[in-house]
């Protein structure tokens, strides 16, 4: 075991697969920093620091830092991996999905299907996201939702340094386009990761990170540990939350969930992006649908409100779902007659 | 053309409002009271100057995410602006908006803008909308020499071009977008004009540090599209940066003694002055007086910013829509 931060994390994991595998290519805008200046290359290595020092090591060929064009960049990333290389392409901020979509949308995420199955396209799409740094309505959102109701992407939110390695390197070996959303709140955060060089977690398995028969609360990201706050906070009461960190949205861990309401009868689902068409409202759909039996309470979501995402301090911390909102959600279910 | 004595204070003014208010957030964002993401105009002033000092309020502008200047020369007002970075509810974007989305409508000043090449296609709407209109007013989208190699940024220049919109694309070249340089990312040549020239514009150069550059250049270019049927046209101006990409930047991409130099030489304010004072138009103590004034009306500003009320979780909710 090693201890590093969730940004060093994600570095390491992508030098030694590089390192693994001589078709992964780095691509993105100032992955390496200082192209054309006086000050020379690696200027800054990844405006998150997450490709630091691998154009000194494998070269301009395979670590590419481009002009500001996501769409050729996302577009590089699809032709890149239809013509046999495992491109990891870097969207600085999720928000610039809105500059380059098409080319993730319409050509990466379904060219296999399209082609009737005849073809592979091993793309990661690294994107930085959500709110807690006042960067206001434009570089502040939660996309997955957007993404997770894409047939032919997968998609990947880890919530621990641990996560990271095992899941971005799922990621680079599959043979799929994979969105991975590295959360900008949590690129400090330290753990333990496992120094196997082979360690993967699968795709599709959720995590259960606190366990007890009440309340299931099922979230990922930055509010994960909102929750486990609020569960070891309610475990003193003598209330039992299970929490289920999903790890991927797509594929989502239905089984993981059902299991949990089986015992627990209540959901509340915490999530960073917006109410409508979310993935709260996904999965407590598909919780009512499968397990209404079970359930002793109605599910609830924690979410932001209909709105952009605000500048100022005050409105920031409104807008984004707290402990004491996800307390109050839990304590809500809990009461229910 | 001579400009008089009134004109020539003002646009010292002008410049001088956006260099003391940009070094003043330099100075108030390390204290860490300032929230998100600030990207200083310093270095820049003569551009935003020169270019919004033949505008009135029916003339359109479309700036970035480096938007102070901008704001400041097209009329903004300083204590509104420095309310909104502070995120204050008296802001003129009452907090919701901060650094990068300034706006206010009402002066012609379309919006500071998060999202790099995203202001140049919504000039040629405010520049179509202002050839129909027909009274010989236009668009300017200012865009960084980063932007310039956005697909948007392309694809408005064409569409002006077909549309005959009344826009004017104003490319400012600091020769950085962030950490990289102009003469990486750039990949034709060593210039943006001759790329707006190939969509079929024509197109002007001028040095964005020196101010009477800027402005004798734009009076041409505007006598140019304010033409009913001329359509649209672009303009260079090479300028300076004078602080980091965003406030923390570590600049590791300037070469040794860059920024010194750039300081000394390449300063629109000290070039203004010594320009108008060897000229005899203005005296060292005309200028002064208006930089005790500017300081003043910057502290001012921060004072207020500071005790203005904050914004409510109330607030959050309003303003998603006009109705629902
Ligand atoms: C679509 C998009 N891509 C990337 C960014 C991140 N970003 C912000 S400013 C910037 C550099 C812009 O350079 P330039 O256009 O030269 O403007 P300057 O910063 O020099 O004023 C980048 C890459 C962004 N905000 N939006
Ligand atoms: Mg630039």
């Amino acid at each position: 075991m090693a201890r590093m931060m969730y940004r060093e994390a994600v570095l390491s994991t992508i030098a030694e697969e590089m390192e693994r595998d001589e078709n992964v290519v780095v691509l993105g805008e100032d992955v390496v920093g200082g192209m054309g200046t006086a000050g020379g290359p690696e200027a800054i290595g990844g405006i998150w620091s997450t490709s630091a020092g691998l154009f000194g090591k494998f070269g301009a060929d395979r670590v590419i830092d481009t002009p500001i064009s996501e769409s050729a960049i996302m577009g590089a990333a699809a032709g890149l991996a239809l013509t046999g290389k495992r491109p990891v392409a870097e969207l600085m901020f999720a928000d610039f999905i809105g500059v380059s979509l098409d080319q993730i949308w319409n050509q990466l995420a379904k060219f296999r299907y399209m082609f009737g199955g005849k073809t592979k396209c091993p793309a990661v799409i690294r994107m930085a996201w959500g709110a807690g740094y006042n960067a206001a309505a434009q570089h502040s959102q939660a996309v997955h939702h957007i993404l997770t109701g894409m047939p032919g992407l997968k998609v990947v939110m880890p919530s621990t340094p641990a996560d990271v390695k095992g899941l971005l390197r799922t990621a680079i070996r599959d043979d799929d386009p994979v969105i991975f959303l590295e959360h900008k709140a949590l690129y400090g955060v330290k753990g333990e990761v496992p120094d196997d060089k082979d360690f993967m977690i699968p795709f599709g398995h959720a995590r259960l990170t606190r366990a007890g028969n009440d309340v299931t609360i099922v979230s990922t990201g930055l509010l994960l540990g909102f929750c486990e706050a609020v569960a070891d906070k309610l475990a003193a009461e003598g209330i039992g939350c299970d929490v289920i960190d999903l790890r991927t949205t797509s594929p989502l861990d239905e089984e993981a969930i059902l299991d949990s309401v089986e015992v627990t009868g209540r959901l509340v689902v915490v999530d960073e992006t917006n109410p409508r068409c979310s993935l709260a409202g996904d999965i407590c759909a598909m919780v009512a649908e499968k397990a209404f039996a079970s359930l002793k309470a109605p599910p609830l979501s924690v979410t932001p409100p209909h709105t952009p995402v605000p500048f100022a301090r005050e409105l920031e911390t409104a807008y984004l779902p707290s402990i004491p909102k996800i307390e109050a959600a839990v304590r809500k279910v809990l009461s229910y007659r | 053309m001579q400009l008089s004595r009134d004109q020539l204070l003002r646009a010292y003014r002008q410049m001088k409002v956006i260099r003391e208010f940009e070094e003043r957030l330099h100075v108030d964002i390390q204290t860490g009271e300032i929230a998100g993401f600030t990207h200083l105009y310093c270095g820049q002033e003569a551009v935003a100057v020169g270019v919004c000092e033949h505008l009135s309020a029916d003339d359109k502008i479309v700036s970035t995410h480096r938007g102070h200047g901008h704001c400041l020369a097209k009329g903004c007002d300083v204590d509104g602006m420095m309310a909104e970075i502070w995120g204050s509810r008296d802001g003129l974007c009452k907090g919701k908006g901060g650094s990068m989305h300034i706006a206010d409508v009402d002066k012609g000043m379309l919006g500071a803008n998060g999202i790099v090449g995203a202001g140049a296609p919504i000039a040629v709407g405010a520049g179509i909308a202002a050839k129909i209109n027909g009274k010989g007013h236009v668009s300017i989208a200012f865009s960084g020499d980063g932007a310039c190699n956005q697909g948007t940024t392309f694809e408005a220049m064409n569409m002006a071009v077909v549309t005959k919109a009344a826009c004017i694309f104003v490319f400012e070249n600091n020769h950085y977008s962030e950490h990289t340089g102009f003469e990486y990312a750039v990949g034709t040549s060593k210039d943006i004009a001759s790329r707006a020239e190939a969509f079929g514009m024509k197109v002007w150069r001028g040095d964005g540090t020196d101010f009477f550059s800027v402005f004798e250049t734009m009076r041409e270019v505007l006598d140019y599209v304010r033409v009913p049927g001329n359509g649209p046209a672009a303009v260079e101006f090479d300028t300076e940066r004078f602080f980091g990409h965003f406030e923390g930047d570590p600049q590791r991409y300037r070469g040794p003694g860059e920024l010194d130099r750039i300081r000394e030489t390449r300063d629109c304010l000290k070039k203004f002055r010594a320009s108008v004072t060897g000229a005899g138009l203005l005296s060292d103590g005309d200028l002064d007086t208006v930089d005790a004034d500017v300081l003043q009306a910057i502290e001012d500003a921060v004072t207020k910013a500071k005790a203005a009320p904050r914004p409510t979780a109330e607030d959050v909710l309003e303003d998603v829509y006009i109705s629902y």
